[in-house]
């Protein structure tokens, strides 16, 4: 199937920003699944609310487009009761990690074969750029006019910390890497994470004078490196980007099948 | 091996936000934004065919159509 058979185009141009990176993280995963050859009838994409959040009405896959912070909860609903349907669970920062951060750490911990995926711009775009877990300290937002004091989480060891079983992290920059990563997560039997550092020019570029999209996404580019790489051996500053877990534990599903058959030879 | 080569650079101007990626990150400075903002194809010779326009395109409005320069050509 071409790219587009994945899209609903009835409803494009699509309402992110110009240069919004959540657009390039759609194409990015839309192009993830066509290389997989996934029919799109078995999968089931469900997002929460945010800018990031409006993914779902994108893709021409099932979709569930539900409560800020509580996408990975209606997709343990769905993955339970289905389980051969792969689960694509889009957020953003604030909806992954703030309000969503229990449900996130659970998931994670469970082993639940969804594939989480964090569209990060260290902001709350949609409600009109207030800080978020991800901002970090040193960041203007409508809530911080005098900047953030508050510590970032660092999505990968959290990810990690809390048992996810495939973790990597990509920038819409590197948009040709970022759908090798989630293929592979797609892919991944477990709960997998893959981060990908998004830009949102309109709140966070601007009170930060990171210029525009392009100079935004050029930050992606001098910010990161690869893991294992010499620049970041020299310096260790720049934000890792690769794959830092992919590893088999039990899956919550098929533990949970065993139970039930469990079960239904004791009640015999 | 065969190499690709353009048969179309195909931009969808209703989807085009003009956002400028691609125009600064094509390597051979093939698109440009035309007075409206919108991307237009102004060296489309100039094609490597990379792709990267259509992969970054935050619009989805980029497709780059290739054909296949068998070997002997
Ligand atoms: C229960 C609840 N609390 C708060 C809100 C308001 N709200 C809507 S989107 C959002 C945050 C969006 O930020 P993020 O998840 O990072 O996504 P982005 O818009 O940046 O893509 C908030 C706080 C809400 N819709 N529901
Ligand atoms: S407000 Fe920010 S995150 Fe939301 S669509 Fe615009 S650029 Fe994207």
């Amino acid at each position: 199937m071409a790219v587009k058979d994945y899209l609903r185009e009835r409803f494009f141009p699509h309402m992110w920003c110009p240069g919004c990176g959540h657009g390039t993280i759609l194409n990015s995963l839309i192009r993830a699944v066509e290389e997989l050859d996934l029919n799109k009838n078995e999968i089931v994409m469900t997002s929460g609310i945010g800018c990031s959040a409006r993914i779902s009405g994108y893709v021409d896959f099932h979709s569930l487009h539900t409560l800020h912070g509580r996408a990975l909860t209606f997709a343990t609903g769905v993955k339970l009761s289905r389980p051969h349907l792969k689960v694509l669970v889009p957020m953003g920062d604030g909806d992954a990690l703030a309000i969503g951060g229990n449900h996130f750490i659970h998931a994670a911990r469970r082993n639940i074969d969804i594939t989480a995926i964090v569209m990060n711009n260290r902001i709350y775009g949609m409600t009109g750029g207030q800080f978020s877990p991800l901002s970090g300290p040193g960041v203007k937002a409508t809530t911080a006019p005098f900047l953030t004091i508050d510590s970032s989480f660092d999505v990968v060891e959290l990810a990690k910390a809390a048992g996810a079983t495939f973790v990597a992290r990509s920038t819409a920059y590197h948009a040709k890497e970022a759908t090798g990563y989630l293929k592979k997560a797609i892919m991944h039997k477990g709960f997998s994470v893959v981060e990908i550092l998004s830009q949102c020019p309109t709140h966070y570029g601007r009170k930060n004078k990171e210029g525009d999209a392009v100079s935004m996404l050029e930050l992606h580019k001098t910010n990161t490196a690869p893991l294992g790489s010499k620049a970041l051996k020299e310096n260790p500053s720049l934000t890792p980007r690769g794959i830092f877990v992919d590893v088999e534990r039990p899956e919550y599903c098929s533990e949970y099948d065993k139970i039930i058959d469990y079960a239904m030879k004791e009640a015999r | 091996m065969a190499k690709k080569v353009l048969r179309e650079l195909r931009l969808n101007r209703d989807w085009c936000k003009g956002c400028g990626i691609c125009v600064s990150f094509c390597p051979k400075n093939v698109l440009e934004l035309d007075s409206k903002d919108k991307v237009v194809a102004v060296r489309p010779e100039d094609c490597i065919c990379c792709m990267l326009c259509e992969l970054r395109c935050p619009d989805l409005a980029i497709e780059v159509l290739t054909d296949q320069e068998s070997d002997n050509e």
